[in-house]
């Protein structure tokens, strides 16, 4: 990584960064205004609060990938050896609750979304700053409820809460589980709700809705989910726990009641949930794959009517979940066609971020890694995600280690890859400082090789017909666990290598100056750290998303009024 | 550092907004725009709340509609039909309220917010009577459900003043489904009007000190918002609770 400002031309890397003898982080920003846990604890900062999130975001992922390795650690050999099956059960299910709502759902939004939105669109801030707090506070009360179920004994229902085996069934910590997951949600409420109101009416003047960088378009999405899906959940959280103490009845066939309601309710939020969860990345992965190959990204406007397709398709396939839980062949019939529907605005995304590259200036810094990850391993998870959603394949791959093989593949080999690629991008901006070049180029390989040594052998384990959530398998199917397990391992040095030496960088990393990358975003061209209020003064948006020639001429003008 | 927050004070002395106006908005009808509009989106996700137990409720009561019948009957539509009034005439009030906070009239806004306050308590109680008579008739599901309301509709005052025929046993059972539902539904909107009203008794103080009548009343109107939305929530649970057979 060279520190010098070199000439344009051939080049191996975008980055300027400033002399670093005479460089200093800025005296005044949002980190050094103010100082003391309180000044933390009661701040309206977005940035701040974003800077809490990815703390204890990653104290939850820790959690959740330690309960991950445990499983794989199980399944190395064919009997349940190192845990009973009913602890088994409950490691899953624990690995399932944690990081999906308190990982995934709020990884990118609520850290990265947290910080930039205000930052992209030209806003001192978001629209709700204490709501945006509470969301922090409801996320640690989900958390910290979560950590007590685990305490208690844990749950074992799976994440899926599965009805009637929640209400009737089992003695473990259902309720405990069900309350932390129905704050959570409202966590996540309020945070879509502020994102919506902030991109509707904090814009700055002349930064029009097609002006919007796509990852604003891809939040703006996710909100729409966020707002419209999570109150069912919410409700259905609550039948389960009336069933569950008082005997209610509605999901209960003894008394007339039908478990599939549960499904449907359960489903309608947790289908869009995962595009909860995928959308901010695809956000990330287009100002990324823009800024590293120097090129607006192809088709803006289709990119960003895709996120918005993939949120209102996304509310129409949830049945395609339940498949074989006695729906109507008719419904399964429609639903599968819808479930085809999604295809096309994931496949335009894909289409799009490639013609992006098409002749594009590419550069290989760690961002860019990860993004290349994530559209292979994207694109294998979504494609998988066809054989789920027809019906025929279905019967035969539902609930074996294919469809885990496809969600982690979307999710860890989609989501994760994201969200490391935009935390490795932003690094910078959020902390004033770079993080080391090439051990994290090292550590998106490493991640890239596990997470395919771990995932990919589950496919074939699938097709075989290994059956998801149990303790023992036949013994003709260890090579490939092993396989597996192998991977987890390798994968797990991938994430830790990145925590340790992002922590490293807050001290030690180079200074980065305001705008490292050379990216187009509002966001690149205030000091890093950014000031508490963001902005001095207001700016007035005269040029599109991704205009690099907007960039040239503005360095221009600002090289010419330093030699004045 | 140390000369930072007098550079920021300065800059925030330059342009003149209102004390109320947050440090974040640019002009103060960007403020009320964005607060109503976030109101308006919480209601939606409340909407989207109830309307998961409206579609378990519709398709139980498409299934087992004698037993939804014969448990509505249980109900009384006196004490019904008088909440329902109670509710309106809270709105009325409340919209009365935001009105006087509009036009800066400190004393009837605080009457108002009373007022509001304390028909929100009188619906709560006549709930609390509704409530306590299905305990006593074992009406409430769990293992103390009595079916004998609707297998013997004889010896049950109201089953017999509506000339309930009796039901057959496995249809019978489906009443506790009708019963669950009318708990989780009432329950909820009650959950609903307790948050309310614990909200009006901060503001009829905050009220009291003048807080709403100097031109900033986003707090009341959005109130207001969730009040008459928490109204309109009972308004369609009155006739889907009460009076299911009731039509011609």
């Amino acid at each position: 990584m060279s520190s010098e400002i070199s000439s344009y031309g051939f080049e191996e890397t975008i980055v300027r960064l400033p002399d670093q003898s005479t460089a200093r982080i800025p005296k005044v920003n949002f980190i050094s205004k103010e100082h003391g846990l309180l000044s933390w604890l009661l701040t309206g900062d977005h940035k701040r609060i974003a800077m809490m999130y990815l703390a204890s975001i990653t104290f939850f992922f820790a959690i959740g990938g330690a309960l991950a390795g445990l499983i794989r650690l199980e399944l190395l050999t064919p009997q349940s050896d190192l845990m009973a099956t009913d602890t088994y059960n409950k490691v899953f299910t624990m690995h399932g609750v944690v990081m999906i709502f308190l990982f995934l759902v709020p990884s990118v939004p609520a850290t990265l979304g947290n910080f930039l939105i205000p930052l992209m669109i030209g806003a001192k801030d978001l629209a709700l700053p204490k709501i945006n707090l509470l969301s922090w506070y409801l996320y640690m009360a989900a958390g910290c409820m979560v950590i007590y179920t685990m305490a208690a004994g844990g749950v074992d229902t799976g994440w899926t809460f599965t009805v009637p085996l929640s209400t009737h069934y089992l003695n473990t910590n259902v309720l405990s589980t069900g309350i932390a997951i129905f704050i959570a949600g409202f966590s996540s409420i309020f945070t879509g709700l502020n994102f919506i109101v902030t991109i509707h009416k904090m814009r700055a003047p002349g930064m029009t809705w097609f002006r919007l960088p796509l990852f604003v378009w891809a939040h703006y999405a996710a909100s729409i989910l966020m707002v419209l899906g999570t109150p069912v959940l919410a409700i259905a959280l609550v039948l389960v726990i009336l069933e569950r103490t008082m005997g209610i009845g509605v999901f209960d066939p003894a008394k007339g009641g039908d478990p599939i309601l549960f499904q449907h309710l359960f489903w309608f939020y947790s289908h869009p949930a995962v595009y909860i969860m995928i959308l901010p990345g695809m956000g990330v992965i287009s100002e990324v794959i823009s800024t590293f190959s120097r090129k607006r990204v192809f088709g803006y406007t289709a990119v960003a009517f895709s996120s918005v397709a993939i949120a209102v398709f996304g509310f129409f396939v949830w049945e395609h979940h339940m498949f074989i839980m006695g729906v109507s062949n008719y419904s399964t019939l429609v639903f599968s066609l819808l479930t085809m529907l999604v295809a096309v605005p994931s496949a335009i995304k894909i289409f799009n971020w490639s013609f992006t590259l098409y002749k594009g200036s590419i550069t290989f810094e760690t961002p860019m890694l990860y993004a290349f990850g994530f559209m292979g391993l994207f694109t294998i998870g979504g494609l998988t995600g066809v054989f789920l959603g027809t019906t025929g394949t279905d019967i035969h791959l539902t609930e074996t280690y294919f469809i885990v093989a496809h969600f982690h593949f979307v999710m860890v080999g989609g989501m994760l890859m994201a969200f490391l690629s935009g935390i490795h991008f932003w690094w910078p901006k959020m902390t004033g400082r770079m993080y080391p070049e090439k051990i994290s180029q090292l550590a998106a390989l490493v991640t890239f090789i596990g997470f395919n040594f771990t995932f990919f052998p589950q496919f074939i384990l699938g097709t075989l017909g290994m059956p998801r959530r149990y303790a023992a398998y036949p013994a003709e199917f260890q090579v490939l666990n092993v396989f597996s397990t192998a991977g987890a391992t390798i994968l797990g040095v991938g994430y830790l290598l990145p925590i340790l030496y992002l922590t490293w960088s807050l001290k030690y990393g180079e200074i980065a100056g305001n705008n490292p990358w050379q990216a187009t975003g509002l966001e690149w061209q205030i000091q890093s750290p950014p000031l508490t209020e963001n902005f001095p003064e207001i700016p007035i948006v005269d040029h599109d998303a991704y205009d690099y020639e907007w960039l040239e001429r503005k360095h221009e003008r600002e090289a010419v009024t330093s030699v004045r | 550092m140390s000369d930072s927050p007098v550079a920021i004070e300065g800059a925030h002395t330059a342009h003149e907004h209102p004390p109320y106006q947050r440090h974040h908005f640019e002009t103060m009808e960007q403020q009320v725009d964005a607060t109503g509009f976030a109101m308006w989106l919480f209601l939606l996700t409340e909407i989207m709340f109830f309307g998961g137990l409206f579609t378990a409720y519709l398709i139980y009561r498409n299934w087992y509609y004698p037993a939804f019948v014969a448990g509505s009957h249980q109900l009384a539509i006196i004490w019904g039909t008088l909440n329902t009034g109670v509710l309106i005439s809270s709105s009325f009030t409340m919209a009365m309220g935001v009105w006087c906070a509009e036009t800066r009239r400190k004393g009837g806004l605080v009457l108002c917010l009373v007022l509001t306050f304390l028909l929100g308590l009188v619906f709560l109680g006549i709930k609390t009577i509704e409530y306590s008579e299905k305990i006593e008739k074992h009406h409430v599901p769990g293992f103390h459900y009595s079916l004998k309301s609707f297998t013997n509709p004889d010896s049950d005052p109201e089953a017999k003043a509506y000339g309930d025929k009796p039901l057959p046993l496995d249809m019978a059972r489906h009443t506790e489904m009708y019963f669950g539902l009318y708990f989780a539904m009432t329950g909820m909107h009650a959950l609903h009007m307790i948050i309310g009203i614990a909200i009006l008794a901060f503001m009829i103080v905050k009220a009291q000190a003048g807080a709403y009548t100097t031109g900033h009343i986003t707090f009341v109107e959005n109130f207001g918002l969730y009040w008459h939305f928490v109204d309109i929530v009972w308004i369609f649970l009155f006739p889907l609770l009460y009076l299911i057979s009731r039509h011609g």
